[in-house]
C-alpha cells in the first residue's frame, strides 16, 4: 500500500517538478533555527479550529498548528508517515492498525494518545460540530450511525492501548490514509476543546511546529515555535507574524519595501506582468503547479443543453488560448477535469479541439442554426467577469447568446444548487482545487450523482450511474498490486464524461508566490501543493545562517 | 428638555427597530444559502439539513426575526456563521480602531475646512479663493478608493513620510484620517466659507470694526465663533458619512476596524456580522443625530427643543 502511494505520488512529484525541490531540501536540513518572517492576507483568519477550517488562508496555518497520523513530504504530495509511527492494513484492505509516536506532547504540555486520535475523529464526524469536512469519513464504520445523530462516537474506531488505535472500514477505500492527512483529521486535546468550547478556533491547541501566541482580532496572529516539536530541527523560524487586513496591493508595495516576506495573497493580477518582469523582483517569484481545474458547466437538465450535440458545440467554441493570456498567462489549457499533476490524467487525449466552424454546423445538426439564448453565471470579481465576457464573444461567434449574470460568490453556489436556474457557470473562483492528490477527489461532489442535489457542487447535473459505479468500484482497490489498472480505471471514467461533455474544462491555473530575499528553503515549499499556500514549517531566514 | 429626550429616544429605538426589520429581511431573500457554505462542498444534504437545523434556519421568518430581537434585547449579536466567533466580540474588537479613525477625521475636516472656508472668505472672488473652492469641489467629488490610494503612494510609496498601512501609531492613522476627512473638508470650506461672508456682513461686526479693533481680532474674537457655530451642528451628521466612508477607507489601508469587518463579511454573506455592524453603525448614526439637534439650540438659540 505504502508503496503504491509513494509511487504514484512519485510521479506527481516529478510531473511537479518537485525533485529538486526534494534535493533542496536537504540544505534544509542543515538550516539554523531561528529568525522570523511576516506574512500578509487581506481578510481576517476565519478560525484556526481544524475540523472547521477549510479556506486556503487558514489552511496552511492549521497544518502548522496541529499534526495528523499522516502528511506529506514538504513540497510534494507524497505521503508519508506523521503522528503515526506505523501503520498496518489487513488483507481486506478494510482495517487501518496505526502506532502512534511515543511522548508527542500538545501545546498545553500533556502527551498525546491514541484516547486522543478516537476523539478527535468521533468529534469530526458529530453533527453538532459543523465540520465542513465530516464527508470525508464516510468509509468509516459507524459514519452514518454519527451522522445521523443516532451514535456519539464511531464504532469503527477502537483503542487498542494508549499509543494503538484501529480503524475499520465499512468499504475498501484506496484513498483512507489521504484522509487521515488532511487537516479535519488532526489530532486535538478533548480537555482544550472541552475548555474553549465554540471559541476553540480561536484558542487552537494542537501538537504541531508552532504554538498561538497571540491573535489581535482583525489584526495579527503571532505563531511561535513549539520548542517540544518532536520532529527535531522543526520549524526553523522562532516566529511568524500574520499581519491582517492588507489589500494584496498594499501588502506588495511593503514587501518591495522590505516590511514583508510572504503576501499570502499573491500578486494581485494586474502587477503580475510588472513585477514578473522586474529584474530585481523576478527571481522572488516562484512558479508552481496546484491540483486545479477552471471549469464551464453545462446543466444538463436544462434545454437546450440536455442535448449533447450542443454541450459539444460548446466545447468546441471556447477559445481556451485567449482566456490563459487574459489571465497573464498564469495558467495552461485545460482539455479534460483532472489537472495535468493529477494520478489518472490523460496526456495523449486531445479532447475538443477549437474550431468554431466545427461547433457552427454541429449545432445546426442539434436542431439550433441560429443558436438560442441562455444565461451564464459568473462569480463577480477580477478576472472571472473579463474571462466570462470572453466566453461570451466565442459563444456569440457560433450564434449562442449568453447574457452574463455576475454575482456573489455565495450567490452563484446557490445557483448552482438548483436543478433549473443557472444553465451555465464559469467556475472561476469557485473552482475545485483537490483537498487531496487523488482522482476520486475530482469526481463525487463535482460529477457523480451524489453531488447532483439541490444544494450539491454538480452544478451541471450530470449523473451517469455506469460512472458511478465504476467509481465505486476503482475505490475499492485498495490492493497495491492494482495501482495502475485504479488509475486506469479513474482515466477511463473522466474521459467517459468529456465524450458526454457535461463541462468545458478551460485551463488548469499555476500558482504563484512571492518571498523577500530574506527568506530561504527550497522553490517547492513556497507553491506547496498540499500546504496551501506555503508550507510555514520548512521556511527558514537567511538572516541566522 | 427632558420631555424631548424621551420622544426623541423613543423614536431612535423605533428607528433602529425598523432598520433591523430591512435588513434582516434584505439578508433573509438573498439567494445564499448560509447553511450550505458552513457545511462545505462535501457535505452531504443531510448534513446541510442538520447543519440548517441547527442555526434555526428551517423556521419561518417571523420566528427567525422575533428570535434574533430576543438574543439582540440580552445584547446577544450573535455568532458569526464562517468564524463561528461572537459578533459583539469582533465588533467590540475593532470598536476602539473605527472610534479613533472617525475621531482623527473629524480633526482633519474641522482644521482643513475650517482653514480653508476662512481663507476662502476673507480672499473673496479672488484667484485664491478660487483655486481653494476647486479644491473643495475635488474633495467632495473625488471617490474615496482612488484618493487613498493616491495618498497611499505619494506620501507611502515614493516619500516614505508614512507607513503603507496598518494599525498602531500615529503615523498610521495621518493617511486615513485625511481620506476620509477631505471629503468633509469639501462641505465644510464651502459652508464655513459662505457662513463667514455672511457674518462678515454684520452690523456687530461693523461696529467692532468702527471700534478700532483690529483685523485679526475682529475675525478671531467676533467672526469666526459666529460663523462655525452651524458647522458644530454638523458633526453629528457627518458620522453617517463617515460610516459609509470607513467601509472603504479601512480596506484600503488596512485599518483593523468595523468597517473592514463589514467588508469581509459582505463578500462571504455572514449574515450575522452584516447585522450587527448595520445595527451599531446605525446606532451611531441615530446617536449623532441626535446629539446635533440637542447641540443646535446651544448654538443658536433661536432653535427650541420641542
Amino acid at each position: 500500500m505504502t508503496m503504491k502511494l509513494m509511487t504514484s505520488a512519485l510521479a506527481i512529484g516529478v510531473a511537479l517538478g518537485l525533485t529538486s525541490g526534494a534535493a533542496s531540501a536537504q540544505d534544509f536540513t542543515e538550516a539554523k533555527q531561528g529568525g522570523s518572517m511576516i506574512v500578509t492576507y487581506k481578510d481576517d483568519v476565519s478560525t484556526l479550529d481544524p475540523a472547521i477550517g477549510y479556506d486556503w488562508q487558514n489552511w496552511s496555518m492549521i497544518k502548522s498548528l496541529f499534526d495528523g497520523l499522516m502528511d506529506y513530504e514538504p513540497g510534494t504530495t507524497i505521503l508519508k508517515k506523521d503522528l503515526a509511527e506505523d501503520y498496518t492494513i489487513s488483507d481486506d484492505g478494510m482495517t487501518f492498525t496505526f502506532k502512534l509516536r511515543p511522548g508527542v506532547k500538545f501545546h498545553n504540555g500533556r502527551e498525546l494518545t491514541a484516547e486522543d486520535v478516537k476523539y478527535s475523529l468521533d468529534r469530526v464526524t458529530n453533527p453538532e460540530t459543523q465540520s465542513p469536512g465530516a464527508g470525508f469519513f464516510g468509509s468509516i464504520e459507524g459514519y452514518d450511525a454519527m451522522a445521523s445523530g443516532e451514535a456519539t462516537s464511531l464504532s469503527g474506531v477502537t483503542v487498542i492501548d494508549p499509543y494503538t488505535v484501529e480503524i475499520k472500514l465499512s468499504r475498501p477505500d484506496a484513498t483512507f490514509l489521504h484522509v487521515m492527512a488532511i487537516n479535519f483529521s488532526s489530532i486535538v486535546p478533548k480537555e482544550e476543546v472541552e475548555k474553549w468550547g465554540l471559541d476553540f478556533g480561536k484558542h487552537p491547541v494542537g501538537s504541531g511546529a508552532f504554538k498561538l501566541s497571540d491573535w489581535t482580532l482583525g489584526q495579527s496572529l503571532t505563531f511561535e515555535r513549539n520548542k517540544d516539536y518532536w520532529h527535531t530541527g522543526v520549524p526553523k523560524l522562532d516566529q511568524i507574524t500574520f499581519e491582517i487586513g492588507l489589500e494584496p496591493i498594499v501588502a506588495l508595495l511593503r514587501l518591495q519595501q522590505g516590511e514583508a516576506d510572504i503576501p499570502g495573497d499573491g500578486i494581485p493580477p494586474a502587477k503580475f506582468l510588472e513585477v514578473t518582469a522586474d529584474p530585481a523582483y523576478k527571481d522572488l517569484v516562484i512558479e508552481g503547479g496546484q491540483l486545479h481545474t477552471g471549469y464551464i458547466t453545462m446543466n444538463v437538465l436544462m434545454p437546450p443543453f440536455d442535448n449533447l450535440k450542443v454541450r459539444q458545440a460548446v466545447n468546441m467554441a471556447i477559445n481556451k488560448d485567449r482566456a490563459v493570456r487574459i489571465i497573464n498567462g498564469r495558467a495552461v489549457p485545460a482539455n479534460q477535469p483532472l489537472p495535468p499533476t493529477m494520478p489518472g490524467y490523460a496526456k495523449d487525449y486531445e479532447g475538443y479541439a477549437f474550431d468554431p466552424e466545427a461547433a457552427k454546423a454541429l449545432l445546426a445538426e442539434a436542431g439550433f442554426p441560429d443558436g438560442f439564448e441562455t444565461e451564464l453565471y459568473v462569480y463577480n470579481t477580477d478576472p472571472n467577469p473579463r474571462l466570462a465576457q470572453s466566453f461570451q464573444q466565442d459563444l456569440a461567434a457560433i450564434g449562442i447568446k449568453a447574457e452574463i449574470r455576475s454575482l456573489a460568490q455565495a450567490n452563484v453556489i446557490a445557483a448552482g444548487g438548483e436543478p433549473d436556474q443557472a444553465p451555465m457557470i464559469w467556475s472561476g473562483g469557485m473552482a475545485w482545487i483537490a483537498d487531496f492528490p487523488d482522482p476520486s477527489n475530482f469526481y463525487g461532489p463535482i460529477l457523480g450523482c451524489d453531488g447532483a442535489v439541490q444544494g450539491g457542487w454538480n452544478w451541471s447535473w450530470y449523473c451517469n450511474k455506469d460512472l458511478d459505479a465504476a467509481a465505486v468500484e476503482a475505490d475499492a482497490m485498495t490492493d497495491p498490486a492494482k495501482a495502475g489498472e485504479r488509475e486506469q480505471k479513474w482515466r477511463d471514467i473522466f474521459l467517459k464524461i468529456m465524450d458526454d461533455a457535461p463541462w468545458v474544462p478551460v485551463f488548469n491555473e499555476q500558482r504563484f508566490t512571492m518571498r523577500s530575499e530574506k527568506l530561504g528553503g527550497p522553490d517547492a515549499i513556497f507553491v506547496d501543493p498540499v500546504h496551501v499556500p506555503v508550507n510555514y514549517d520548512y521556511v527558514y531566514s537567511n538572516d541566522v545562517q | 428638555m427632558w420631555a424631548y429626550l424621551v420622544r426623541r429616544t423613543g423614536e431612535a429605538l423605533l428607528i433602529l427597530l425598523g432598520i433591523s426589520l430591512v435588513t434582516f429581511v434584505l439578508l433573509y431573500l438573498v439567494p445564499a444559502d448560509p447553511a450550505r457554505q458552513i457545511a462545505g462542498r462535501s457535505a452531504t444534504v443531510e448534513t446541510v439539513a442538520n447543519i440548517r437545523a441547527q442555526l434555526g434556519l428551517d423556521q419561518p421568518f417571523h420566528i427567525q426575526y422575533v428570535r434574533y430581537l430576543g438574543n439582540l434585547l440580552q445584547g446577544d449579536l450573535g455568532r458569526s456563521y464562517l468564524q463561528r466567533s461572537e459578533v459583539a466580540e469582533l465588533i467590540a474588537a475593532r470598536m476602539p480602531a473605527t472610534l479613533l479613525l472617525m475621531a482623527a477625521a473629524i480633526v482633519v475636516e474641522l482644521i482643513l475646512g475650517l482653514t480653508i472656508g476662512i481663507v476662502a472668505a476673507l480672499k473673496r472672488n479672488t484667484a485664491v479663493d478660487q483655486s481653494l473652492m476647486v479644491f473643495s469641489f475635488v474633495t467632495i467629488s473625488a471617490p474615496q478608493f482612488v484618493v487613498g490610494i493616491l495618498l497611499l503612494y505619494v506620501f507611502a510609496v515614493r516619500l516614505h513620510w508614512f507607513p503603507i498601512g496598518g494599525y498602531g501609531s500615529f503615523a498610521h492613522l495621518v493617511l486615513p484620517a485625511i481620506t476620509i476627512g477631505l471629503l468633509g473638508t469639501g462641505w465644510y470650506s464651502r459652508m464655513m466659507r459662505s457662513s463667514m461672508i455672511d457674518v462678515l456682513a454684520q452690523d456687530y461686526v461693523r461696529t467692532a470694526r468702527a471700534k478700532g479693533l483690529g483685523r485679526l481680532r475682529i475675525i478671531l474674537r467676533h467672526v469666526v465663533p459666529n460663523a462655525v457655530l452651524p458647522i458644530i451642528a454638523m458633526i453629528g451628521i457627518d458620522i453617517g458619512l463617515f460610516m459609509s466612508g470607513i467601509v472603504v477607507v479601512e480596506s484600503v489601508f488596512g485599518w483593523p476596524g468595523i468597517g473592514q469587518l463589514a467588508w469581509q463579511a459582505i463578500q462571504r454573506v455572514d449574515i450575522p456580522i452584516i447585522m450587527g455592524v448595520t445595527l451599531v453603525s446605525a446606532c451611531f448614526i441615530v446617536l449623532g443625530n441626535l446629539v446635533a439637534d440637542l447641540i443646535a439650540p446651544l448654538v443658536d438659540p433661536r432653535i427650541k427643543l420641542k
